[in-house]
């Protein structure tokens, strides 16, 4: 019986590597993947486009509008000379945000203490437009600091604000766990689901349920190496996550590699699962594509907090993988933290697996019965 | 005399430098059925594939039907009906949906698919399964279907590559009868196989080895110049060398 | 002609027999266009909080029951040591911490300065800023009122401040759904688009009823133009129904013309579906298209600009979506739907899109030989 299940597993092995061609794009896609995302998802604005409208033109005026150019956040691209132009600047997509300065600005300031600033954002990208506003308020912030520098307060509550795990707020920290994780599982999850779809349309899965292997033996066969070429995966995606883009890892490698492996599982069993429920591969494909990209990416945490959706959501977020393991990674990566706080993370994948893996079983049985 | 409908001279297929069809020759004349017997891989499929116009030549010339495989493979494909090793008919169609796609893109007009298709499905028996998904029916029934639908519009020149693989003896036999139906009705059926009693059944035969035509003649001929009582024994001693 | 129509007649048959993938194709993608366009906003909500009052003085009530009073914090525990607060940041369970030392309001009154700890979970850096931008102004506010309830209010000089008042052009609630509806359908029609084109000729090659329509007159644009017209008069059904839901479900507002959008969509299609036969044509077993068509569809809707912005990325990664067509969508929906953009606004849009249009379908064509 060990002799019968070697054999499919180094058939199943042998499967996978003759297909040269799928074997680069398994092994070279996630490091691109890695790469590419790492670099280009981030939430930070770098050098957004800005129109300033200066109707002042005073010392003042210039010197913040030098400091807003001197930060890294934005470049100016235009000048027109009054309001009735940003309609027009918007609309061809020249600048993402507007400052109108009123006139006088600087004697406002000095004598009336009260000198008004306009910031009139392109929110059509919402988001893009909230952390451009964040931005240049916290710069005016500064600059108006800056100019009080000299004037003592008494009575004032000094706030010690402190930013734990990444204090110099890089965005890589907070996305590259959620890169790993998306590419990881989905990666598993079509894979699996994929190959026995395909034994299935083709017949020759009643060839092998015919055999005197378990058919959850015959689950476990087809699996196994991929568990290899996921793990493999795994370790470069961190491996570049570390090196390329300096990502910590604060805490025990070993807890790192146990709860990977506990994700490729999960992973591998949903992918399990969908074939069982698939009569095809193009319906598998589907259902790991269609069905598992955007919600992987949208409800998972990954880029979006979970905590600003509605509640719906974040209740239906609860049965996306991908959601506890970027937790995980965070926790372990990140905040160096132990299994004492990931405690329930780990049991719920646990119990997705064994859910996932059950189920399958259940309907294999009946199949073959 | 008639022009042969098809004319093979030299016809060669390198694969890199593995020469899959050496320089074959042969004329094969209307309502002729010619076999093709070989091993696997002596170069069968790949002969039928050139004259098929689904590969190109390396050299040699070849005309199918009057026109030329290397010019006018376009041309060819109006008056050829071809039959693969995994007959083709789409699974997730009917018998009908099949029939009537086929027809179709053969540029069969409305009338003419509604007479092929009744006369067809009455002549298979297929009445009750008309509606029937394709992957639904006995292997046997599939083959029928597949060459009924191959020939629906009356090409000049059917190419059957290993119509008959897997199926019982009697089904066989009930291809054959169809096969000569169509070679009566004046179409030439190019047929390639490796089982040996059903090259008795056609009029002319050559044996390809390692891609070459080391005989050809009628079964009769073979038999007489290599003093053999059936096929079977030729071949075996022709493929041993 | 015939010929195509008899090709189209086949493909619908096909589609609509493969009862499994009907749900895929009429029902997951609105489902997920209805519940996930909620789920991408930027707007720091609901930040879990953990409060720690040492102090329990009148001010640091006062203190507390403003930040419960706020809507952008959920406070999550009310805290008693700072031990707690930072293991509620290590678990998850909160993002924020504020600790109010012991002896807060005596200190405040009688040395005339005081100090409140704000601790943020900065894993995401975004996020923790504004928090701790929100957190501070509520301290702030604090300040201010515990200034003028001062008996001798402090003579001092009013200091210079500059006075910001913004504005949110075209999306003046900063309305992100506005934005991800129309981003999330364009999605969904990609995917759908790409995979069924992308996997249709290659299921041909696997199941090898291409050598049977290979040596039928069917010509190679009859054969093209057959496979793509189904996919596309899908692609543009699947968007009407996506946008009557934007209309009716999220009152998406549609300043510019609606004809404009179909028009561009129905540039977009043929690009996406010429994508998908390209990868069809290049590859020879459904697995790899899929596996081709999912890597380069990730690409296309990580670097699209919809979830995070296309400034934040690299300069060489901003030329990169040049070549991306979802961000060309995304970016084209953005200038019709919310700023009314006319055709002149967007026309070059239509004439990059065209020209991507041709030379993927080009490619796919000239890649597609029926005899090898």
């Amino acid at each position: 019986m060990r002799k019968v299940f070697g054999a499919f597993v180094v058939k199943e092995i042998k499967h996978i590597l003759r297909d040269v061609q799928t074997l680069i794009i398994l092994i070279g896609m996630p490091i691109v993947l890695v790469i590419l995302f790492g670099f280009a998802v981030k939430n930070e604005v770098n050098d957004a486009k800005i129109a300033i409208i200066d109707m002042a033109k005073d010392d003042l005026s210039l010197e913040l509008t030098h400091q807003l150019s001197a930060s890294n956040y934005f470049i100016l691209s235009e000048l027109p000379g009054s309001t009735n132009q940003i309609e027009n600047i918007f609309r061809k997509g020249d600048a993402k945000m507007a400052i109108v300065f009123e006139p006088d600005f600087a004697n406002k300031f000095y004598k009336d203490k009260k000198a008004s600033m306009q910031l009139i954002a392109d929110a059509s990208d919402p988001n893009t437009a909230n952390i451009l506003l964040n931005y240049a308020q916290a710069i005016i912030r500064n600059f108006q600091n800056e100019k009080n520098k000299n004037a003592h307060v008494p009575y004032l509550i000094n706030m010690e604000t402190k930013m734990l795990y990444n204090p110099t707020l890089k965005s890589v920290v907070y996305f590259v766990p959620g890169i790993m994780t998306i590419i990881l599982m989905l990666i598993s999850a079509m894979m699996t689901s994929i190959t026995i779809a395909k034994e299935k349309e083709k017949g020759t899965m009643e060839i092998l349920l015919a055999s005197p292997l378990n058919p959850s033996l015959i689950v476990i066969g087809k699996v196994a190496p991929y568990i290899i070429l996921a793990l493999f995966n795994a370790a470069t995606i961190i491996a570049l996550g570390i090196w390329i883009f300096d990502m910590p890892l604060v805490g025990s490698f070993g807890l790192l590699t146990g709860e990977i492996l506990l994700f490729i599982l999960a992973s591998l069993s949903l992918g399990v699962f969908i074939s069982t429920i698939s009569q095809t591969q193009q319906v598998a494909m589907m259902i790991s594509l269609m069905g598992l990209l955007l919600p992987s990416i949208l409800l998972s945490g990954f880029i979006f907090p979970l905590e600003s959706m509605p509640k719906v959501l974040q209740a239906i977020a609860n049965i996306i993988p991908a959601k506890w393991f970027i937790q995980i990674l965070r926790g372990i990566m990140v905040k160096g933290v132990g299994i004492d706080f990931l405690w329930k993370q780990t049991i719920v994948l646990a119990g997705m697996t064994l859910f996932f893996i059950a189920v399958s079983i259940k309907k294999f049985k009946i199949r073959l019965e | 005399m008639d022009k042969p409908v098809i004319y093979s001279n030299d016809l060669t297929k390198n694969f890199g430098s593995f020469c899959a069809v050496n320089k074959i020759c042969f004329e094969i004349k209307k309502g002729e059925i010619f076999g093709f017997l070989g091993a696997n891989g002596a170069g069968k499929t790949t002969g039928i594939k050139m004259l098929t116009g689904l590969l190109t030549p390396s050299s040699g010339e070849a005309r199918v039907a009057g026109f030329d495989v290397f010019t006018e493979s376009e041309k060819i494909k109006k008056n050829i009906g071809y039959m693969s090793q995994k007959f083709s008919l789409y699974n997730d169609l009917t018998v009908n949906e099949n029939i009537r796609f086929y027809a179709g893109v053969y540029g069969l007009s409305k009338k003419e698919i509604k007479i092929k298709k009744k006369e067809l499905i009455a002549k298979l028996g297929l009445e009750d399964v008309q509606d029937t998904l394709a992957k639904e029916l006995p292997l046997g029934w599939k083959q029928k279907l597949a060459f009924s639908i191959a020939i629906i519009h009356q090409p000049k020149v059917v190419f059957l590559d290993e119509p008959t693989g897997g199926v019982d003896p009697i089904t066989r036999r009930q291809f054959w009868e169809m096969i000569f139906d169509a070679s009566a009705a004046g179409i030439t059926v190019l047929v390639t196989t490796h089982y040996m009693d059903e090259a008795e059944y056609c009029d002319r035969i050559s044996i390809m080895v390692d891609g070459k035509i080391v005989a050809l003649g009628t079964p009769k001929e073979l038999k007489n110049q290599y003093n053999e009582e059936d096929m079977n024994s030729i071949f075996v001693k022709l493929a041993r060398g | 002609m015939r010929t195509i129509l008899f090709i189209i007649q086949k493909e619908f048959i096909q589609i609509f027999r493969n009862k499994g993938m009907l749900p895929i194709l009429f029902v997951m993608p609105f489902i997920q266009l209805i519940l996930l366009s909620y789920a991408a906003d930027y707007e720091v909500k609901n930040i879990k909080l953990n409060i720690i009052d040492n102090d329990m003085s009148h001010a640091s009530r006062l203190i507390v029951s403003k930040f419960q009073a706020n809507k952008h914090f959920d406070i999550v525990h009310f805290g008693a040591s700072a031990k707690q607060g930072f293991d509620d940041l290590n678990a998850g369970e909160a993002d924020l911490f504020v600790h109010i030392p012991m002896g807060f309001e005596k200190k405040l009154i009688q040395e005339k300065d005081g100090s409140i700890q704000i601790t943020a979970d900065a894993v995401n850096g975004v996020k923790a800023s504004i928090a701790t931008g929100y957190a501070q102004n509520i301290i702030a506010s604090f300040n201010k009122q515990f200034l003028k309830s001062l008996k001798h209010p402090v003579g001092m000089m009013p200091k210079p401040a500059i006075d910001v008042t913004y504005s949110n052009w075209y999306n003046p609630q900063l309305n992100y759904k506005n934005f991800m509806v129309p981003g999330i359908l364009v999605m969904l029609v990609t995917m759908i688009g790409a995979f069924l084109s992308g996997m249709n000729i290659v299921k041909e090659k696997e199941d090898g009823t291409i050598e049977q329509l290979n040596v039928t007159p069917i010509k190679k644009y009859q054969f093209i133009i057959g496979k793509l017209t189904p996919f596309w008069i899908l692609g543009m059904i699947i968007l009407t129904i996506g946008l009557v839901i934007g209309k009716i479900i999220f009152a998406i507002p549609m300043v510019g013309s609606l004809g404009l959008i179909y028009g561009f969509t129905a540039i977009y299609l043929l690009l996406i579906l010429g994508l998908g036969f390209f990868i069809s044509t290049i590859t020879t077993t459904q697995q790899q298209a899929l596996f081709l068509a999912w890597f380069v569809l990730v690409i296309f809707i990580l670097m699209s600009g919809l979830m995070t912005p296309i400034e934040s990325m690299p300069k060489w990664a901003q030329v990169l979506t040049k070549f991306n067509p979802i961000a060309w969508f995304v970016e084209f929906n953005r200038r019709v739907l919310l700023k009314g953009s006319s055709f002149l606004d967007v026309k070059y849009f239509f004439f990059y899109i065209a020209i991507a249009a041709v030379v993927m379908n080009v490619a796919a064509v000239a890649n597609y030989r029926k005899r090898a």
